[in-house]
């Protein structure tokens, strides 16, 4: 009893960065976990990832004009990702473009400019904490950042939800019936990037769409029905943010990628026998029904 | 009487080929009038005018009932995503929108008018059921229910009885006609002519121009059709703007119409 006691509740008792970096996990699974699954309804799964690249560039402006300075930084991944994510909003919106290509070649411009100003600089900055994050080390002003954000995108979404909804399943009806799915739409790519702000603070840009993809992955192999799946979805982000801590304190491997580990874990085991188009029902259908 | 629509000179198209070249006239309260023409015809296309979506090239639309929501739409092919998690009973309450908006919550009396519109359309004990499930007969039925929820003044229906059997056009064209029994405006687009001059009392026939507007029998005759038939589909890459811009072909409605007499300059 001690022993279980042991592994899964002391480290958090006895590390207080420990216990930062569980509620940081948890904070950022409960906003980021739901913007997933509409980011995979929406089939803009990878999305997230060339929104990562976007906000990037935003980030090391920041880091050049103030130094490791957490404001300057996020102030700049928001800046450059809202502009990269309204321009394809509008893009796509008003022109042939669709959503993919417009992103496509928005957030490459992004990047390429991000990349420039830092050339001119002639600076060689280390990166490596904002591609790769650190979960473990997170300061309290981080920690209000990424709860402040998940609390905004629970809030958010749930204004939202009915016309994302309407938008996402039938947008010919929305778009006869109200404007507003074209708002829901932009602010749904505000949260997109809000939670990816939060993800490369506690994971990294190149690991924070982890935390939404995988969990919502894993959502659509349970469920039928959006709340469950969006439920489902957030509990295994829960799961994998508190078990991944684990594993990394237990086998001393780093905490973001253990994290993201456990995440696919659970996917690849929700793949295999999922009730919803798992591949074991596909393989053993069992005997068909009467009607 | 007061009119629903009015088209005025109305020019609707894509990159600034005509689909719909110079329609004049207009849908009367109450009417039931059917839309035929062959593919190409522009009869989604002034659907699409009609309730917004595009905007004229030239021209204009005016509404009796200048709300937007009071026009109800069922597009030929709904870009639906069936894919999406969702079930039939929160399709079909898609359609109390205008009452119910963003944040307006669904009581007892919602759920009885959604409960309502499920059985009229014949889906009792599909509540649940997710849509990606659906035939394209129940499908249809379905967007019929959300329809009867939106209580729209006028319904514009594209093609809507294509690829369904004709049990389902029967139980839904029911409702088209209990519709026209409420004195609401049905703009129908049809391919079924002998299905049109059975059921509808008013016909448009559009060939990009349009060719005859008025009662069925008058508009449905073989040199009509004929003619109809003869406009070409395709865009003419190479046509010049259209110098003819106040130029109507049709006569105000009721009257037979001359289509070859409007000519786009070459």
């Amino acid at each position: 009893m001690s022993t279980v006691y042991q592994i899964f509740i002391t480290p958090f008792t006895e590390f207080e960065f420990m216990r930062r970096a569980l509620a940081g996990a948890l904070a950022l699974a409960l906003g980021a976990c739901p913007i997933g699954v509409f980011l995979m309804l929406r089939r803009m799964s990878l999305v997230g990832d060339a929104m990562a690249h976007a906000i990037l560039p935003g980030a090391a402006v920041g880091f050049l004009l103030s130094g490791l300075n957490l404001f300057a930084m996020t102030a700049g991944g928001l800046i450059a990702g809202f502009v990269v994510a309204v321009l394809t909003g509008l893009v796509a919106r008003t022109t042939e473009l669709k959503e993919d290509a417009a992103l496509a070649t928005f957030y490459l411009l992004s990047l390429a400019i991000g990349v420039t100003i830092i050339s001119l600089k002639g600076t060689n900055i280390d990166l490596l904490h904002v591609l790769f994050g650190n979960v473990l080390a997170l300061d309290d002003q981080t920690l209000l950042l990424i709860a402040g954000n998940a609390t905004i995108t629970l809030i958010l979404l749930a204004l939202i939800y009915r016309p994302l909804v309407i938008e996402c399943v039938d947008p010919g009806f929305m778009r006869a019936v109200s404007r507003s799915g074209g708002l829901a739409h932009l602010a749904f790519l505000v949260l997109v990037v809000l939670n990816l702000v939060s993800g490369f603070h506690a994971l990294g840009t190149l690991l924070a769409v982890g935390m939404m993809m995988l969990p919502a992955a894993t959502g659509r192999f349970w469920a039928r029905d959006i709340t469950l799946m969006m439920l489902i979805a957030t509990a295994s982000g829960l799961l994998a943010g508190y078990a991944g801590l684990l594993v990394s304190f237990h086998f001393g491997v780093a905490s973001g990628p253990a994290i993201i580990l456990i995440a696919g874990v659970l996917y690849l085991i929700s793949l295999l026998f999922g009730q919803v188009g798992g591949l074991a029902r596909q393989l053993f259908p069992g005997r068909h029904l009467e009607a | 009487m007061t009119a629903a629509l009015r088209f005025r000179n109305l020019t609707l198209g894509y990159d600034r080929h005509p689909a719909v070249h110079h329609l004049d006239g207009a849908v009367e309260n109450g009417a039931l009038v059917a839309v035929v023409g062959p593919n190409g015809a522009g009869k989604s296309t002034l659907f699409k005018g009609i309730v917004g979506v595009i905007k004229p090239l030239a021209g204009g639309i005016e509404r009796g009932d200048p709300n937007p929501q009071n026009i109800a739409y069922l597009p030929q092919a709904a870009d639906i995503d069936r894919t999406f998690p969702i079930n039939v009973y929160d399709m079909v309450s898609m359609g109390l929108w205008r009452r119910a908006g963003s944040f307006g919550g669904i009581d007892r009396d919602a759920r009885t008018l959604i409960e309502q519109a499920i059985a009229a359309v014949g889906l009792s004990g599909f509540e649940d059921r997710a849509i990606a499930t659906l035939s394209g007969g129940q499908m249809q039925r379905m967007l019929f229910a959300r329809l009867l929820l939106q209580d729209a003044r006028v319904i514009v229906l594209d093609e809507p009885f294509n690829a369904v059997d004709a049990k389902t056009s029967a139980d839904l064209f029911d409702l088209v006609r209990r519709w026209h029994g409420e004195r609401r405006t049905v703009l129908t687009a049809m391919h079924d002519i002998d299905f049109v001059r059975a059921n509808f009392p008013e016909t448009l026939l559009l060939a990009r121009e349009p060719v005859a507007w008025g009662h069925t029998a008058n508009v449905l005759t073989p040199e009509n059709l004929l003619a109809a038939r003869r406009m070409c589909e395709a865009f003419d890459h190479q046509a010049e703007p259209c110098g003819d811009e106040q130029a109507s072909t049709l006569p105000p409605r009721g009257e037979p119409a001359d289509a070859a007499t409007h000519q786009p300059r070459r």
